[in-house]
């Protein structure tokens, strides 16, 4: 094991240890009633919660619903977005009547529209994908367009003086080029697409994690709602990680993973 | 040459301005598609008028809002919440964020709550900060200091972390002390990526507002079009809404020419 090696071990374990601490800080004082274990159920409860939800497949079915309509409307807003992206930086006409729309889109808060979409799709799975879609549409369309439309301008003009058509160029040119960029959008649209789930899961109800959790709440049930707070961090870390786990394989060919 | 300067600078002086709004039009024309393409909708009662208010009904419950001074007192308590998180947040994530990249014990001590807090979903804690402080400011206040302290961390850190090592030692070598380079090396470099971490948590600090103040809230503008969508007003709920997002349209806009006016020293890509 070579010297540096050994550091970042190091690191690591300490990085563990102070996990370790925190946890044994909040159990402690939350069983000696330094806080009330009302606003701070020790961690021991919490995790026997989580495992009788596990066990009664409460858990499951919760963060299946939450996580069902997070990836549904993400995927629809990505299957949406992408193509208008592109479109946008390579055909004039869609430029001018989309970049106003979404220049002006990308920066509201989105989350203020949740009433016109229950008010039109009510209160059920339609209106929780609709609002989600709308959230992550923009990050993924302004993040396509700008990557499109900076794109190299030398192999764009090779590749066509050598005879390639637009659906070749599109293929082997602009999508791989532009795909770096793609991705980042649709990084940036994920944490903010189950940001919205959730607050759409408190606001309509239904099952999910949201639901769940805005339940436990107005029964008091703090036990359960810190249950629902690990469940979605863990879901959260999840859906993140898989998404950085997918670009290192679309993006083996790009010189940012050389470094592993 | 000299014609062509000359026939610029009359453009810019006369008719210029014209061009300028002739420019402007086209270039938000498809806007104004949009707004009457609601409007014919509308009107033509293939949508009903409940579910898609014209223009001018919004426009006067709005009007109406405005002058009963619900809209105004409403938006005050939401945007005095939200700058206040924000605030906090800034202040505090710099700190931390800067403490991480410099010293060694502060990164081992903040890496791992950063990296579970990260990635979670911060509309997740609006059950807990009920729990916590109840249905008051302070609730919503550490929802949104809480949901924008971890992006000006993490910008901050990774800010600070890239400032390239030979300006620092020369620096040192000159005789810096250590908050000679923090202030005068660590924080200018790492600024960019500052004031983007805050940018996100502007965007943050809005849709945490609105979002809490629909689930807990005794006002502000989230509760305001909670009640006014519950009681059936939709003009006036299009209106608030409307408020909201065009709210946060023209602080990320504030925001982003503060951005480069700061940043004017830098050059350009």
């Amino acid at each position: 094991m070579s010297p540096l090696s050994l550091i970042r071990h190091r690191d690591r374990l300490l990085q563990a240890l102070v996990l370790v601490g925190l946890v044994s800080v909040w159990e402690l004082s939350s069983r000696a009633g330094w806080v009330h274990p009302f606003l701070l159920p020790p961690p021991s409860d919490v995790l026997a919660r989580l495992f009788a939800d596990m066990q009664s497949g409460a858990v499951f079915v919760d963060l299946g619903l939450t996580l069902y309509r997070a990836v549904t409307g993400f995927v629809i807003a990505a299957v949406l977005a992408v193509p208008l992206g592109i479109l946008m930086a390579r055909r004039r006409g869609v430029q001018w009547f989309f970049d106003p729309l979404i220049s002006i889109g990308f920066p509201m808060p989105k989350i203020a529209f949740v009433p016109i979409f229950i008010l039109w799709f009510d209160i059920y799975d339609t209106s929780k994908v609709i609002m989600i879609t709308f959230s992550c549409f923009f990050p993924i369309v302004t993040a396509t367009y700008s990557g499109t439309s900076h794109i190299d301008k030398w192999p764009l003009w090779s590749a066509r003086s050598l005879g390639a058509s637009e659906s070749e160029l599109l293929r082997e040119i602009i999508l791989p080029l532009a795909s770096p960029a793609i991705l980042t959008g649709l990084q940036i649209a994920l944490p903010v697409g189950m940001i919205t789930t959730i607050v759409t899961e408190m606001l309509m109800g239904g099952s999910g994690v949201g639901g769940a959790m805005i339940a436990a709440g107005r029964f008091a049930d703090s036990v359960g709602v810190f249950a629902g707070i690990i469940e979605i961090a863990i879901l959260g870390m999840v859906v993140i990680r898989a998404l950085d786990w997918l670009r290192a394989r679309l993006l083996v060919w790009h010189p940012e993973n050389r470094a592993h | 040459m000299a014609a062509g300067d000359m026939r610029s600078v009359a453009a810019v002086d006369g008719r210029g301005s014209l061009v300028a709004v002739v420019a402007l039009c086209v270039r938000y024309l498809p806007v104004l598609i949009m707004l009457a393409v609601w409007e014919l909708v509308g009107r033509s009662g293939l949508v009903s008028q409940q579910m898609l208010p014209g223009i001018g009904a919004i426009a006067a419950a709005f009007l109406d809002l405005l002058q009963s001074g619900e809209l105004v007192v409403n938006a005050w308590r939401s945007l005095s919440r939200a700058a206040t998180g924000l605030g906090l947040a800034v202040l505090v994530g710099m700190t931390v964020g800067l403490l991480m990249a410099t010293r060694p014990l502060f990164r081992t001590l903040f890496n791992p709550l950063v990296r579970i807090l990260y990635p979670m979903p911060k509309s997740a804690l609006i059950p807990l900060v009920m729990i916590w402080f109840g249905l008051g400011d302070a609730s919503k206040i550490f929802l949104i200091f809480l949901g924008c302290l971890l992006p000006v961390i993490v910008s901050a850190y990774n800010g600070a972390r890239g400032v390239n090592p030979f300006i620092v030692w020369s620096a040192t070598s000159l005789g810096a002390s250590k908050e000679q380079v923090l202030r005068e090396i660590i924080l200018p470099a790492a600024l960019p990526d500052i004031l983007a971490g805050c940018r996100t948590a502007l965007a943050f600090s809005f849709i945490l507002m609105v979002s809490s103040e629909f689930v807990i809230a005794k006002d502000g503008l989230g509760f305001l079009i909670g009640s006014l969508g519950d009681g059936g007003n939709y003009p006036a709920m299009f209106a608030v809404i409307l408020t909201v997002a065009s709210t946060g349209f023209v602080a990320d806009r504030l925001f982003g020419s503060f951005v480069s006016h700061r940043l004017r020293w830098k050059e350009q890509a």
